[in-house]
C-alpha cells in the first residue's frame, strides 16, 4: 500500500461542497490532503513518482456511500452473514460505512452488544460500521432500552427495524427521549395486526396467488401515527424504507408543516413490483413487500421533489435454505450491498436525479441524519471514495456476491454502471480485477 | 404437462381434454373390474400435509384403479414433526424413485416449489388458500354431465370465497369457459377478482335469481371469531341456502359443496338432501377425473 | 419427399370385407353366440362394415362394439403424449361370447395384446378371432390373425395408411416410404 494514492482526471461529485468537475484527489496515509478540479487550471504534480495513481479519466470520483439501513447478522445468525463478509459485500457495492440494525441475538439493546460489534469491525470489517440499537429492550416494545448507554458506545440511532413498536405509548417515550441524545429513531412503520399473517403486498395478485396481504394501510397508518407523535414530542424522525404511495404523500404534508421527519427507500422499491413474486419467489419476499407500479411511481416522485430524503440499501441476507422453503415460511429480505448502486444509476439515467443528488441520497443527507463523518469529500476526512463507471454493464450473478446472502430478486439482470474501485480505509479495492 | 398445480396455470384445451378422457374414465368405474393397468408400475406418494379424508381417500383408489403403487405419507409419524425442512422430506421421497406426488399443504404455492425441484409430476391436492384444480375439474365435469356446457351458464359460488381454494380454482376454471359467476358472501370473505369475469352479491337473495348451478362453500369455524363474521347463527340467516332461497333460483338449478358440509350452518339438510344437491355424484366423478389428471401428466418420454 | 403407393382401391377393400364376411361365418359354422368387436378407432369402422355385410348375407343382426385399449398399453410413459382415451362400448356381456377382434392394420401385435386384456376385464369370452385388413410383418408378440384381408411385407421404415370413409375420407389403403 502506497503512502499517497492520486486519482487522476475523474469527474468528482460532492454537493456537500458544491464539487461537481473533472479534477485530482490526492490521498495520504488514508486522508484526503488536497482536491484539485480542472476547472481551477491546476493539477496535481508534485512529485509524482511516488504515488500509486489510479486514472480516473471518463469516471465518476464519488463519496463513499453511507448506508442507514442494513443487516449485517453478527453476533447470532453468522450463518447468514458475518461482520466480515457484510462489510466486504458493501465496499464491493461501493458502500464505506454501513449501519446495522439491532435485530441480532442478542439483540443489540445494550451495550455489551454494541461494543462487541465493533471490536468485531476493528478486527475484520472492511469499512466502517455505526451499529443502530434497538429502541426497546428484546426488540419486545414493552420497555425502552437503554439507548444513551448505548449511544456513548457508539450506537448512532435506535430503532426496533423487524419488530416495530406498536405501543404509541412506548414510540412517543422513544421518540422523547432521543431528544437528549439527538439521535434520530428510525422507524419500521408497520401495523402489525393489519398485516397479520401477510407475506406480500394486498391486492389482487395476493388474492389471485393466494398469499395473504399485506395491506398499504398497515404502512401509512404507522406513518401517520408516527408523523403525529413525532410533532407532538420534537422528537427526530426517520421512516424506513418507505414503500407506499400514501407514504410519500403523508410525509411530504409532514415535511410541509417543518415537522422534523427524515425518509428513506430502497432500490428495490423503486425498481420492481409485486409482479416479482410470481411463481411464488422467496428472493422477492421483503418487507414491506413490494408494491405496485403506482407506488413506484409515488416513489420515484419522492425521490424527485426531495420528499425521500436518503436510498438505504435493507441489506438483509439470508441462508439459500432459508429462501428455499414455502413462501409463508422464508424469512423476508434482500440482499442488497451489491446491487444497491447500480440500481440507483438508473434513476440518474431515467433523469429523475441528478448524479449530484443520488450522492446527496446515497452518503451526505444519510451521514447528516446520523450526524457522522463520512460521506464526503473533504480535505482531512477519511479518502473513503468510490470510482463509478457508469458506462459499464455488468450481469447480477449472486454467485459471486461477496455477502452470503445470495437471496436477490434481480439475479440475471444486466445492471449499467458499477462501481469499479472501492477506497476504504487506505485500502484501494479493483473490482475490474476479478472479473 | 408435467405437473397440475393449478386452473391458473391451464389453458382451455388442456381442461377439455382432462374432462373427455375423465369421461371415459366414468365409464372404467362402471365396469365389474374397475381396475386397468394404464400406469402400472408407477409409483405415487401421496403427501398431505394437512388433514384430508375426502381427497386423500379419492387420490388413493383413482391411484389404485390405474395400478399404480401408493405410498401414503402420514404427516405426525413423519420426520417433518423432527424439524425436517419441506424441501429435504421430497427430496427424500424422490429418492424413492416415485413418479408422482400428490400433495396438500397449508401454504400457499408450496406445489409450484416442489414441482420447479422434483422430476416427479406434482399434483397439487390443495396449496393454502390458492388452489384446489382436482376439485374445479370435478365440479366442471359434475356441471357439463347435468347442463351440457359451463358457457353463458349463471353459477352462484357462495361463501367463504376469500379462505377457499376450491372456490378460486373454480373461478379460474369457470371464467376460461364463459360462465357468468356470482360471488356471494360477506364483504369480509370475497376477495378482489375483478379479473376473473366476476359479478360480486352481499344479499344472497338477489345473488341466486335465476341461478343455473348453487355451489356452497364450507365454512370453516375457526373464522369465526377472528372478526370475519360475528356467529354461525348470523351467516346462516344471511348466507345459508335453505329451501326458501333455493326456490330463487332456476327451477332446475343444481346445488353442489366441495364437503365436508356444515349442515345448519351454510346448508340446510333438506337442500343438502333434495332432488336438486348433486352432491354425493360430485365424489364419484372426482375418482373419474383424478385418474384422467394422473393419465394424462403419465405421458412423457 | 413421402411417396405413397395405392395397396387397395375401395373396390379391393368391398371384396376383402365380403370375403372375410364369409370366412367368419364359415369358420364359426354360421353367427350364433358372435360379437364383433372394433379396436379403436380404424377397427370400429371396419367392424361395423363387416357386421353389415354379415346381415346382407345371412340376415342376422351381429351385435358390433368398439373397444379403446389406451388404458391397456404397453408403451405408457414412454411415449411424449397419452393417446386420446377413446369410447369402450359394447352393447352385451361378452362372457361366453366368441368374439371377432377387428383392427385395421396387424403390425407389432402389442395392440392385440393390449385389446386381449382389455376384452378380460370385461368378461370371459369363449373365444377371440382376429380380424384385420392388412397384415404387414413384424410381429413382436406370438400372435396371428385368423382372418387376413391382405398381406403386404413392408420394412420397418414404411408406413400403411388406411383412409376410411367413416373418416370422410375415400376408401383406400396406401404404403409411405
Amino acid at each position: 500500500m502506497p503512502d499517497a494514492i492520486l486519482i487522476k482526471n475523474g469527474h468528482i461529485v460532492d454537493p456537500s461542497q458544491g464539487i461537481d468537475g473533472v479534477g485530482d484527489i490526492l490521498i495520504k496515509d488514508g486522508k484526503i490532503v488536497r482536491i484539485v478540479l480542472q476547472s481551477d487550471r491546476a493539477t496535481v504534480t508534485a512529485a509524482q513518482s511516488h504515488y500509486h495513481t489510479i486514472d480516473a479519466t471518463g469516471l465518476f470520483v464519488l463519496p463513499g456511500l453511507v448506508d442507514i439501513h442494513a443487516h449485517l447478522r453478527e453476533p447470532g445468525f453468522e450463518y447468514k452473514e458475518t461482520i466480515k463478509t457484510g462489510t466486504m459485500a458493501a465496499v464491493k457495492g461501493g458502500i464505506t460505512s454501513v449501519c446495522c440494525m439491532p435485530n441480532t441475538n442478542p439483540v443489540n439493546d445494550n451495550k455489551t452488544v454494541t461494543e462487541f460489534i465493533l471490536r468485531k469491525t476493528y478486527a475484520e470489517g472492511s469499512c466502517y460500521v455505526y451499529p443502530i440499537g434497538a429502541i426497546t429492550k428484546g426488540q419486545k416494545g414493552e420497555e425502552l432500552a437503554e439507548m444513551a448507554m448505548m449511544h456513548e458506545a457508539g450506537c448512532v440511532a435506535f430503532s426496533d427495524d423487524g419488530r416495530p413498536v406498536m405501543s404509541s405509548l412506548i414510540m412517543r417515550r422513544a421518540l422523547e427521549y432521543s431528544r437528549a441524545l439527538n439521535v434520530p429513531i428510525i422507524s419500521h412503520c408497520e401495523d402489525m395486526s393489519l398485516s397479520e399473517g401477510g407475506v406480500m403486498n394486498e391486492g389482487r395478485l395476493s388474492a389471485q396467488m393466494g398469499l395473504r396481504g399485506i395491506p398499504y394501510a398497515s404502512e401509512d397508518a404507522m406513518v401517520a401515527r408516527d408523523i403525529i407523535l413525532s410533532e407532538l414530542t420534537g422528537g427526530r424522525l426517520h421512516i424506513a424504507h418507505v414503500s407506499t404511495e400514501g407514504s410519500v404523500r403523508l410525509i411530504r404534508q409532514a415535511k410541509e408543516r417543518g415537522i422534523k421527519v427524515t425518509a428513506e427507500t430502497c432500490p428495490h422499491y423503486f425498481t420492481i413490483t409485486e409482479d416479482a413474486v410470481k411463481g411464488y419467489n422467496t428472493n422477492a419476499k421483503v418487507n414491506p413487500p413490494l408494491r405496485t407500479q403506482r407506488d413506484v411511481e409515488a416513489i420515484k416522485e419522492g425521490l424527485r421533489d426531495g420528499t425521500i430524503d436518503v436510498i438505504a440499501t435493507d441489506h438483509a441476507p439470508h441462508h439459500r435454505d432459508e429462501k428455499l422453503q414455502e413462501f409463508d415460511k422464508a424469512p423476508s429480505g434482500i440482499s442488497g450491498f451489491e446491487t444497491a448502486l447500480s440500481l440507483s444509476l438508473r434513476l440518474v439515467y431515467e433523469g429523475i436525479l441528478t448524479m449530484s443528488q443520488l450522492v446527496e441520497k446515497m452518503a451526505i443527507i444519510s451521514a447528516r441524519i446520523l450526524g457522522i463523518d463520512a460521506g464526503a469529500l473533504k480535505v482531512g476526512f477519511d479518502a473513503d471514495i468510490v470510482i463509478v463507471d457508469i458506462n459499464r454493464e455488468f450481469k447480477v450473478e449472486s454467485e459471486k456476491f461477496l455477502s452470503k446472502g445470495k437471496n436477490t430478486p434481480f439475479e440475471g439482470w444486466t445492471l449499467k454502471g458499477m462501481p469499479v474501485i472501492t477506497i476504504c480505509k487506505g485500502k484501494v479495492y479493483d473490482w475490474r480485477q476479478n472479473e | 404437462m408435467k405437473d397440475l398445480v393449478g386452473i391458473k396455470e391451464l389453458s382451455r384445451n388442456e381442461i377439455e381434454s382432462i374432462l373427455n378422457t375423465a369421461s371415459s374414465f366414468k365409464d372404467v368405474l362402471k365396469r365389474d373390474i374397475k381396475k386397468v393397468p394404464a400406469l402400472r408400475g408407477k409409483t405415487v406418494v401421496n403427501l398431505f400435509f394437512e388433514p384430508s379424508t375426502r381427497t386423500r381417500t379419492s387420490f388413493e383408489l383413482a391411484e389404485k384403479r390405474l395400478s399404480t403403487d401408493v405410498l401414503n405419507f402420514s404427516v405426525p409419524t413423519s420426520s417433518v414433526v423432527k424439524g425436517e425442512s419441506l424441501f429435504d422430506t421430497i427430496k427424500t421421497i424422490e429418492a424413492y424413485g416415485v413418479d408422482f406426488i400428490v400433495m396438500r399443504h397449508s401454504s400457499s404455492g408450496v406445489s409450484h416449489f416442489i414441482a420447479r425441484n422434483v422430476i416427479a409430476s406434482v399434483i397439487n391436492a390443495g396449496d393454502g388458500i390458492n388452489e384446489h384444480p382436482t376439485q374445479a375439474l370435478l365440479d366442471a365435469f359434475s356441471i357439463i354431465e347435468k347442463k351440457g356446457s359451463l358457457e353463458g351458464l349463471n353459477i352462484a359460488i357462495v361463501g367463504d370465497i376469500l379462505h377457499s381454494r376450491v372456490a378460486k380454482s373454480n373461478i379460474y376454471l369457470l371464467s376460461k369457459f364463459g360462465a357468468n359467476i356470482r360471488l356471494i358472501g360477506p364483504p369480509t370473505l370475497i376477495p378482489d377478482m375483478a379479473d376473473h369475469n366476476v359479478e360480486v352479491f352481499y344479499e344472497m337473495d338477489e345473488g341466486l335469481k335465476d341461478a343455473d348451478v348453487i355451489m356452497m362453500l364450507r365454512i370453516q369455524m375457526e373464522r369465526q371469531g377472528k372478526g370475519f363474521f360475528p356467529s354461525t347463527m348470523e351467516y346462516f340467516k344471511n348466507w345459508g341456502l335453505d329451501m326458501r332461497r333455493l326456490k330463487l333460483a332456476k327451477k332446475d338449478a343444481i346445488v353442489m359443496h366441495p364437503g365436508p358440509m356444515n349442515r345448519g350452518i351454510e346448508i340446510s339438510s333438506d337442500v343438502a338432501d333434495s332432488e336438486q344437491s348433486i352432491i354425493l355424484e360430485q365424489v364419484t366423478n372426482g375418482l373419474a377425473v383424478r385418474m384422467a389428471v394422473m393419465y394424462l401428466l403419465s405421458g412423457r418420454g | 419427399m413421402v411417396m405413397a403407393k395405392e395397396l387397395l382401391n375401395k373396390k379391393d377393400m368391398e371384396r376383402i370385407i365380403s370375403r372375410i364376411a364369409h370366412e367368419i361365418i364359415e369358420k364359426n359354422k354360421g353367427t350364433e353366440n358372435l360379437c364383433i368387436v372394433g379396436i379403436q378407432r380404424g377397427g370400429v369402422h371396419l367392424a361395423k362394415r363387416l357386421a353389415n355385410r354379415i346381415k346382407n348375407i345371412e340376415n342376422v343382426d351381429i351385435t358390433v362394439g368398439s373397444l379403446d385399449i389406451s388404458l391397456y398399453r404397453d408403451d405408457i410413459g414412454i411415449r411424449k403424449e397419452q393417446p386420446i382415451v377413446r369410447k369402450t362400448e359394447i352393447p352385451c356381456d361378452i362372457t361366453d361370447k366368441k368374439i371377432v377382434l377387428v383392427d385395421d392394420v396387424l403390425f407389432t401385435g402389442r395392440s392385440i395384446r393390449a385389446a386381449m386384456d382389455a376384452l378380460m376385464d370385461l368378461g370371459r369370452p369363449a373365444q377371440i378371432q382376429l380380424a384385420v385388413l392388412i397384415d404387414r410383418g413384424h410381429k413382436e408378440l406370438p400372435i396371428r390373425a385368423d382372418y387376413v384381408g391382405k398381406n403386404i411385407p413392408t420394412s420397418m421404415s414404411e408406413s400403411i395408411e388406411v383412409q376410411l370413409e367413416e373418416e370422410g375420407l375415400e376408401d383406400k389403403v396406401l404404403l409411405q416410404t
